[in-house]
């Protein structure tokens, strides 16, 4: 096993290889980085309630959904966040998303299993129809256009230092929510996700462990929406659409659930593949596809467990020979 | 407003409620039986409504393109289920990403062989008029969706109760194991029953092309409908997606007529209110 520092120490080192590649890599390739990144914000909300606490939101739509609408309302209809009110508009887009996932969790949480699901399912879907219909507010079909990002000293309109803002939030964003998970708290929710029944009878309150994370996903679904918001400069029922939290959870589950890793790499094969498979052969989708279906049914711990997987087998392999003494043995 | 429109929308509301029927009553078997929640089968739905118009481009014939389209998605819904759910076992988080993914492959194909322009399913002459009673218009086609749904719902009613097939799909679902331990080949019913919800889903898609339309995206519009049915009803309770159906289908029709900016809050509100009250829906079993 490779120790904890180590593993710390390699996605450091990895983020830190990125930042500094992408800007040199062409105007394209920040692009795609900056919208992979804000999305990656998403998967990990999504990863924090599926691999961390076991319940399978199908509605994460719904505040990345909430946050893009406040920044994309507030910069068209009132001018406001395009300045330093920017980063007020981040904190207003981190509670629009934890507020509304504090009011849907009173209905999803109480169910659990298949009806959490399904719950959030139609909750986001609640979340999508009033993106749709509330033509006054949201501009119904046709969206809301941003036609500039925020410049406070800075200027966001620069893709390159809006790249180095996103990864900023991307990092932290990770950084948080590790130490989440790393808490006791974040243990409680494992041994929720193990079993909860247990956790129950050791005195634990699992509706309001599941309830908190619950809420904690939609502050960072919120954040996710707000970057993504500026980084699209449009905003549609297209962001809330079912398919959108479908993709959030087949990227978690496509890079391994369970990691926050996995979540951001899952998001970056599916934007990369989405991106340049596009471009190079007409059925890439269904490639998208099979390399979901092929990863559920081969790889239940997502790409990022194959390391585990060549090591069981190495070490079954070796000890192919122990084992089988041991086998014969009488228990 | 006046009483007119409240019959007029309480029927188009009823009539819908039909439609969400076929779809949901699929979904619910399904669930009871295997405890999937099987995200294709909105999918199922825009299959069935495309083959139907293929069937018609290629025969002429509506009546023809019902069964047609109906055993041809009821043939990939079980394959679905033989060759990728049944190998995982028992593992419900995985069958249900797996249902994930066929969904998204499902649409990707029905885009590339019918593209991705509205298309309509037109009923024979005889079922576009309207018959008036009352002095009202109603359309004959709503009238014939909600016979058909009665119909189906009778018979699916009578095969569960009466039947011993019934029976050991009703055993299966109070307890799967329990059902095997009698003899009770419930892989069979399994395959049987996703078949069926398939079947069932697919001609609500040729019934449902009618006036919806048939585009891409539908897939993804029925399936929050149909688990909205369902959720009010419960799971795996057949009386339960007929009262859920026809409450879908009156509160989305109100919604929209009377409310169009929030109409689906007017949905999907008396659904979080039952489960406010009752988590697992009015039938539901635990």
């Amino acid at each position: 096993m490779v120790s904890q520092q180590i593993k710390i120490a390699m996605v450091a080192a990895a983020l830190v290889a990125f930042a500094y590649i992408v800007p040199h890599s062409g105007s394209f390739v920040v692009l795609l980085a900056t919208r992979a990144m804000a999305f990656a914000i998403l998967a990990m909300s999504v990863d924090l309630l599926l691999g961390y606490t076991g319940l399978a939101s199908m509605g994460q739509a719904a505040y990345f959904g909430v946050g893009a609408y406040l920044t994309a309302i507030l910069a068209a209809k009132f001018h406001f966040g395009l300045g330093w009110d920017f980063w007020l508009v981040v904190l207003l887009g981190i509670l629009i998303g934890a507020a509304l996932a504090a009011l849907f969790g009173l209905f999803a949480i109480r169910a659990g299993g298949d009806y959490f699901l399904m719950i959030t399912l139609a909750l986001g879907q609640c979340a999508w129809g009033l993106a749709y219909r509330w033509n006054s507010l949201t501009g119904g079909d046709n969206g809301i256009n941003l036609n500039a990002r925020p410049s406070f000293g800075l200027d966001l309109g620069n893709q390159v230092t809006f790249f180095y803002l996103v990864f900023a939030f991307f990092a932290v964003s990770m950084v948080l929510m590790y130490v989440l998970v790393r808490s006791p708290f974040g243990r409680s929710l494992t041994g929720i996700r193990e079993r909860e029944l247990r956790m129950q009878i050791l005195g634990y309150n699992t509706w309001l462990h599941k309830y908190i994370a619950f809420i904690i996903a939609g502050g960072f679904g919120g954040l996710a929406g707000v970057l993504w918001a500026h980084t699209n400069g449009h905003v549609s029922p297209e962001t809330v659409v079912l398919t959108t939290s479908v993709d959030a959870l087949l990227m978690v589950v496509l890079g391994g659930a369970g990691t926050l890793v996995g979540a951001t790499i899952g998001t970056a094969i599916v934007f990369g593949l989405r991106e340049y498979l596009s471009t190079l052969v007409p059925w890439w989708q269904y490639m998208l596809g099979g390399v979901y279906v092929l990863t559920i049914l081969y790889l239940p711990m997502g790409l990022m467990g194959i390391p585990s997987r060549l090591r069981q087998r190495i070490a079954s392999q070796g000890k192919s020979e122990g084992s089988k003494r041991l086998a014969t043995k009488p228990s | 407003m006046n009483t007119q429109f409240w019959v007029i929308q309480a029927f188009n509301g009823i009539s819908y409620g039909a439609l969400l029927f076929l779809v949901g009553s699929g979904v619910s078997l399904i669930f009871g039986v295997m405890r999937i929640v099987n995200l294709s089968h909105g999918a199922y739905f825009l299959w069935g409504g495309y083959i139907a118009l293929s069937v018609i481009n290629a025969t002429g014939s509506w009546a023809l393109s019902l069964p047609v389209a109906a055993l041809a998605v009821a043939v990939i819904g079980m394959a679905m289920e033989r060759v990728f759910l049944r190998p995982l076992g028992f593992d419900p988080l995985r069958q249900l990403l797996l249902t994930v993914g066929f969904a998204f492959l499902f649409q990707q194909g029905a885009l590339d062989i019918w593209g991705g322009n509205n298309m309509d399913i037109t009923p024979p002459a005889t079922l576009t008029q309207s018959v008036v009673i009352g002095g009202i218009y109603f359309p004959a086609y709503r009238m014939f969706m909600i016979v058909l749904a009665l119909v189906i719902g009778v018979a699916l009613w009578l095969a569960m109760e009466k039947t011993r097939m019934g029976a050991a799909v009703r055993a299966t679902v109070d307890d799967a194991q329990m059902a095997r331990g009698v003899g009770i080949d419930t892989n069979r019913i399994s395959m049987f029953i996703f078949a069926l919800g398939a079947f069932l889903a697919a001609l609500g898609g040729v019934i449902g092309g009618a006036f919806l339309g048939i585009y891409p995206g539908l897939d993804f519009e029925m399936l929050p409908l149909a688990f909205a049915v369902v959720i009010i009803g419960g799971l795996g309770s057949l009386g339960g997606a007929a009262i859920g159906a026809l409450a879908v289908g009156l509160a989305d029709n109100f919604g929209k007529a009377l409310f169009p900016e929030i109409s689906y809050f007017t949905l999907y509100a008396p659904m979080v209110l039952i489960l406010a009250v009752k988590p697992t829906g009015l039938f539901g079993r635990q």
